[in-house]
């Protein structure tokens, strides 16, 4: 395809053969991973690839945008809800919607069909070469800021308000309105003064008794008159019933504590 | 022609690569990552020196001159400590994850300027003391500091425990609502120098390094900077009062020893663009033209940089040993509610005064009396402006006088508070 005077590097060929394939394994990677979050590195990895040979052919501004804006932004909030829902291990292949699958396997067959259509009826015009397609030996950036903001300033313009209208829509739509008063920082503490005749405690919780034989979380500390504080250990260790029940603890440690208190005393 | 190494003298990059070679591009990519590593060993001594002075304490002194080599006996120690993988980890990200951090991070300094260009002794060959430059150098940056993003969150994520991961989610949220504020304050100076390329940004400051003009924009970076760092104030995915370590939590040996070495590394990064772009890159610290601009020729200029460089990691290093951590829900507010709209304000402010400049000519003297105009304005508005009256604490309720003894023992009165008279107000005392 490429006419006379213009050819291809052998360093451009190469980097094309290492990377095509990676990312077309990727991209089936992406298909029939298990897990959400591997699927969405597939993902990742195919757009690095293709700014990589954007790159290459000499379109910076293109390779560079397409990692700012896909993989560090869009992609990073994809990954950012995975991690937030928490979908960890594989979905479950239930139908959720009646006749799914069949209809997805047609829509899919003819998306094929389309696509087939359309690549093999594609006639490529000569390639012209990068002088071609950058009129003036402009720089990259620029060329595309006089076309997108000289030439269809309407439809930017336009795209422009779409997407602050749909921003707008979004929070609309997830707006909830306060029911309650707002609890700030200083509410909270006042609301724990005005609990504090109610055993509510404003100091840190004693932490957890640590011992010759143990300094597990879950052994109780002693309190200065040698009994166990129970509030000590964790409330989650207490609710599942981990807790270490009060004999496990050697009872020479508790005369010793009781002595040397009393000693103190 | 390779592109990817070579590429030719290109519209809107000042330096010049015609002369560049492939083994020469290879050399310069050795050196850079040869000048990251000391600088990163150095910084770790730099910063634990400075913040020892800053607490009035020695900090390290025992091993080298100075305690330097104190920062390589860590990483020593850390080689040699034992390689814990969790049970619960997914194991190839979890190994992945530092790899990204740190290939991710050592990108940056690809194209940024250490000087103008250099000739060797001997022989006439010149090259730009800069590896590569291109037309959207700076969005170049900020695509590789994206992409070091994925190395904390996936760290987070692989681990397979909860402290990590809630350091990768406020690490995510963190990086995103951040890198706007940044890549707003980086706009202004593409408005000013008409270029992203750094040869170009450099070139356009031969007047006036641009944090001068661009104030608010080079404060809006700095805040932004340390908060993409995760750095004190702001290092929230890693909070060690909260999260324990955050994403790193359950990495040991040579995976945590990558995090940390892309931690500093991300410093030196954001130290040197923020050099580049606002203070002037290797330009050195007098006007233009002094002693016929010797100053800015030849190999003299990297010690310039390297001087502005470490200026702008004892900020780092100052506000860590000042400032306190945020709470992370304001400094989201702050990040969005103030940075954001702050951010974006400047931006038209400063097109809007480009375009009369440029297009309409007008010229600086016509602007004196508008910007005046606004300062009074200001002024006026915040003199007058009402204050916030703060009802003082109990003052709706009724002035009761309080029982001092109800706790069963005394207490102080509260602020509105009031007490009962004594009992033994007026009476006389009767013995002798």
């Amino acid at each position: 395809m490429t006419p006379a005077g213009l050819e291809i590097s052998g360093g451009e060929t190469a980097l094309f053969w290492v990377i095509a394939p990676l990312m077309v394994l990727a991209a089936l990677g992406l298909l029939f991973v298990k897990r959400a979050v591997h699927a969405a590195m597939c993902l990742v990895f195919v757009m690095v690839s293709m700014a990589i040979l954007y790159i290459a052919q000499e379109a910076p501004f293109l390779g560079v945008v397409q990692v700012v804006v896909y993989t560090g932004a869009v992609m990073m909030l994809f990954l950012f809800v995975l991690m937030l829902v928490g979908v960890d291990a594989s979905d479950s292949l239930t139908e959720t919607i009646r006749g799914q699958r069949w209809i997805g396997v047609l829509i899919g067959i003819g998306l094929a069909a389309v696509l087939a259509g359309v690549v093999a009826r594609a006639a490529f015009p000569p390639a012209v070469g990068l002088s071609g397609g950058d009129p003036g030996g402009i720089a990259n950036p620029t060329a595309l800021a006089r076309v997108l903001f000289g030439d269809y300033g309407v439809a930017m313009e336009a795209v422009g308000v779409l997407l602050v209208t749909a921003a707008v829509g979004a929070l609309v739509l997830t707006h909830r309105r306060r029911l309650t008063p707002k609890r700030t920082q200083r509410s909270v503490a006042d609301s724990r003064i005005k609990a504090l005749p109610d055993g509510v405690v404003l100091t840190p919780l004693p932490s957890p008794g640590v011992y010759a034989r143990s300094n597990a979380m879950d052994t109780p500390a002693l309190g200065p008159d040698g009994e166990q504080v129970p509030q000590s250990v964790s409330r989650v260790l207490r609710i599942r019933g981990q807790e270490r029940p009060a004999p496990d603890i050697p009872a020479a440690e508790l005369v010793e504590t009781r002595v040397s208190a009393e000693e103190e005393a | 022609m390779n592109p990817l190494i070579l590429a030719e003298a290109a519209p809107g990059v000042t330096a010049d690569f015609s002369q560049e070679t492939i083994w020469a591009s290879i050399v310069k990519a050795v050196l850079i990552v040869v000048f990251l590593l000391t600088s990163v060993l150095f910084a770790i001594w730099f910063e634990r020196k400075v913040v020892a002075r800053m607490q009035v304490r020695p900090g390290p002194n025992w091993h080298g001159p100075f305690g330097l080599l104190q920062s390589l006996a860590d990483a020593m120690k850390l080689l040699l400590k034992e390689d814990l993988t969790v049970t619960r980890a997914d194991r190839f990200v979890y190994l992945l994850a530092p790899m990204i951090s740190v290939f991710c991070s050592l990108l940056v300094f690809a194209v940024i300027p250490f000087g103008p260009s250099v000739s060797f002794p001997w022989t006439d060959w010149t090259t730009p003391a800069q590896l590569t430059d291109f037309p959207v150098a700076v969005l170049y940056v900020l695509a590789a500091a994206s992409l070091g993003v994925y190395g904390i969150v996936l760290g987070g994520w692989a681990s397979g425990s909860t402290y990590p991961l809630l350091g990768s989610v406020r690490s995510t949220a963190q990086v995103i609502s951040y890198e706007l504020a940044m890549g707003l304050s980086l706009v202004s100076v593409f408005i000013m120098s008409g270029s992203m390329s750094t040869s170009q940004i450099v070139d356009s400051q031969t007047q006036i390094w641009w944090f001068i003009p661009l104030a608010p924009a080079f404060v809006i970076y700095v805040i932004s900077m340390i908060g993409e760092t995760n750095r004190l104030p702001f290092d929230l995915p890693e909070a060690e009062g909260e999260l324990v370590s955050g994403y790193m939590t359950e990495y040991s040996s040579m995976k945590f020893a990558w995090f940390f070495l892309a931690e500093y590394i991300n410093m030196l990064n954001v130290s040197a663009v923020a050099v580049t772009l606002f203070l002037g890159g290797w330009r050195a610290p007098v006007p233009d033209g002094f002693l016929g601009g010797a100053l800015n020729e030849g190999w003299l200029p990297i010690l310039w940089f390297l001087v502005k460089l470490w200026a702008v990691m004892f900020v780092f290093v100052w506000v860590r040993g000042t400032l306190l951590r945020l709470r992370y829900d304001q400094f989201m507010v702050f990040g969005w509610k103030v940075l954001i709209p702050v951010a974006l304000g400047w931006v038209v402010v400063l097109a809007v005064v480009q375009w009369l400049q440029r297009v309409q000519q007008v010229s600086f003297q016509q602007f004196i009396p508008v910007i005046v105009g606004a300062a009074i304005v200001f002024i006026a508005v915040m003199w007058f402006w009402p204050e916030k009256k703060e009802a003082p604490p109990g003052a709706g309720e009724e002035k009761e006088p309080v029982d001092a003894f109800a706790g069963g023992f005394p207490v102080p009165p509260l602020p509105g508070e009031k007490l009962p008279p004594s009992k033994r107000f007026g009476k006389e005392v009767h013995g002798e």
